[in-house]
């Protein structure tokens, strides 16, 4: 006959080795989470963080209401905004693209030099913020919206040449290989091969950053590369918090404005 | 019959990419005036430009060789900030952000929740970092702690809102089964919703730290504490190398973490 084992048997997700294994890893973390808070902490002047939401409350206080007369200083400094954003991703998009064509594994004229040289200004142009490009611009060239337009550019040219060249190397190469077969030229092959294929994506990601490149571009005033975000640091600066208030309402009507605008673009490019 | 077909224009052209002509020559017009405009009222200082070229040039001849040594203390200093920094706010983001998340999917939370949680997200996500962190900056004084809520406050945003999004493509069938065997509301969370959501959430988790690091190189600028704070410090006192020094620096973490974040990702998932 068979017996049912005496021992009380309830269900466990893990064995006790896995388990063990998930508690020394949350250990870890906890450990590594603990010290690197303890170094913050370290720095911190704890009466101020207390102190802080008094601070709100003040702050609050003074930014009501926003002073709306304001608004008339303020067409200037979002037209310029609007620029940095919209020129610098024009130049962008104008540079990403031999860059895109350089990178993308199919349409590369060298796979060994010219491929690893695009994919580093790819790299590099990716991984420094608007805001430090607009920092070197500022002091090279000068202040003002004409550095601001080159840090968007700069910054943007990697985020459309990456997207765009893995839009190409995507692409269906039966299409290709049919312009190919009629005696099409190099240059033909491209025109008619590839850019009508990649272009909806090309269309879709220039709107995408152009809308990114509007939040950026609110900011970049705050290092003197021209926008609202010079009218922001100036009434920051002087402690202005009714004039705050108002471009901070003004950003924000700003940006629905141009995802709305993106979305609706995308809507019927797509 | 066949003179028709000889009345048709023989050669192939290209169909335009825009088909109404009204149209194409509306948008090539206002983007020509619009070009006009911009030029028209941007005011370029050529001269001040101009003189910069050089020191471009300087700039760009500092990066052979950056100067690593002069400066060295500060920018261990300043990158461990902008470590211990990007560490905390991604953890406490991300906790902070489960919760509001799971208020903010519709198939779970009940409306006035629902509404609630989307409004927290969407307050999170429309402000920059660099203005949450000038006002974090004035609550809780210069340096990492301010730098640490708007890196953990941005984080809610982005993370809530992937994470509501993530719930609500969930499939009902695998929660309805955990829910039939008599599940607890908590335990129907943890067996029926949270292995559905789990996997593409770790590697989004990975892909936030990734982000927070890159912006903590720059709420710096505005006294937040970390690397950016070098940087800009180095570009004040014109000293090029230190700051090419920096930059490699703060390009090869982000190399670093974006590689590593993706080859973790491409493990979990």
């Amino acid at each position: 006959m068979a017996t049912i084992p005496a021992r009380e048997r309830t269900w466990q997700r893990r064995d006790r080795r896995a388990e063990l294994v998930v508690w020394t890893c949350w250990l870890l973390a906890a450990a590594v989470f603990i010290g690197c808070f303890q170094m913050i902490s370290d720095k911190t002047i704890w009466a101020f963080v207390w102190d802080a939401p008094q601070q709100a409350g003040d702050l609050a206080v003074r930014m009501v209401p926003p002073d709306w007369l304001y608004i008339r200083a303020l067409g200037r400094p979002i037209w310029d905004t609007i620029n940095i954003a919209t020129i610098g991703t024009l130049i962008a998009v104008l540079l990403a693209i031999p860059v895109a064509y350089c990178a993308a594994r199919n349409t590369t004229p060298s796979a060994n030099v010219v491929r690893p040289i695009a994919l580093f200004i790819i790299v590099s142009s990716r991984s420094i913020n608007a805001l430090i490009w607009a920092l070197m611009l500022v002091t090279i060239i000068g202040p003002g919206v004409f550095a601001g337009i080159f840090a968007i550019a700069l910054r943007s040219i990697g985020f459309c040449a990456k997207l765009l060249y893995e839009a190409i190397e995507e692409i269906d190469e039966s299409q290709v290989e049919a312009v190919r077969a009629t005696g099409a030229s190099g240059a033909q092959v491209t025109s008619y091969g590839i850019v009508p294929q990649v272009l909806p994506a090309f269309a879709g990601i220039s709107v995408f950053r152009w809308d990114i490149n509007i939040r950026e571009s609110t900011v970049l005033g705050l290092v003197g590369a021209g926008g609202i975000g010079l009218e922001l640091n100036a009434a920051i600066t002087q402690l202005y918090w009714t004039q705050v208030s108002l471009i901070l309402l003004v950003i924000i009507a700003t940006v629905i404005v141009s995802e709305w605008v993106s979305a609706k673009i995308r809507h019927a490019i797509i | 019959m066949s003179m028709n077909v000889g009345a048709l224009p023989r050669t192939w052209r290209k169909p335009p990419l825009i088909k109404s002509a009204w149209l194409r020559w509306t948008l090539g017009v206002s983007l020509v005036v619009y070009l006009a405009l911009v030029f028209e009222t941007t005011p370029v200082n050529w001269a001040r430009v101009w003189e910069g070229l050089p020191r471009g040039a300087a700039f760009l001849a500092a990066f052979f060789p950056p100067d690593f040594v002069s400066r060295w203390q500060e920018i261990v200093e300043g990158i461990s900030e902008s470590l211990w920094m990007t560490v905390v706010s991604t953890v406490v983001g991300i906790a902070i952000s489960i919760p509001v998340g799971i208020g903010a999917a519709k198939n779970i939370a009940p409306a006035p929740v629902y509404y609630f949680c989307r409004a927290v997200l969407a307050v999170s996500r429309s402000f920059q970092e660099i203005i949450l962190a000038i006002f974090f900056v004035k609550l809780f004084g210069f340096g990492p702690f301010a730098g640490f809520v708007t890196l953990s406050f941005a984080t809610i945003g982005f993370y809530g809102k992937l994470l509501a999004e993530d719930i609500e493509d969930t499939d009902p069938a695998q929660a309805e089964a955990v829910r039939s065997s008599g599940a607890s509301w908590l335990q129907w969370l943890n067996y029926g919703v949270q292995p559905q959501v789990m996997p593409r959430m770790i590697g989004l988790g990975l892909y936030r730290f990734d982000i927070n690091f890159r912006e903590s190189a720059v709420i710096g600028i505005v006294g937040g504490g970390g690397i950016g704070a070098t940087l800009n410090t180095a570009f004040d006192r014109y000293e090029f190398s230190s700051a090419a020094a920096i930059i490699i620096v703060i390009i090869g973490i982000v190399m670093f973490c974006e590689y590593g974040s993706g080859y973790l990702r491409r493990w979990v998932q």
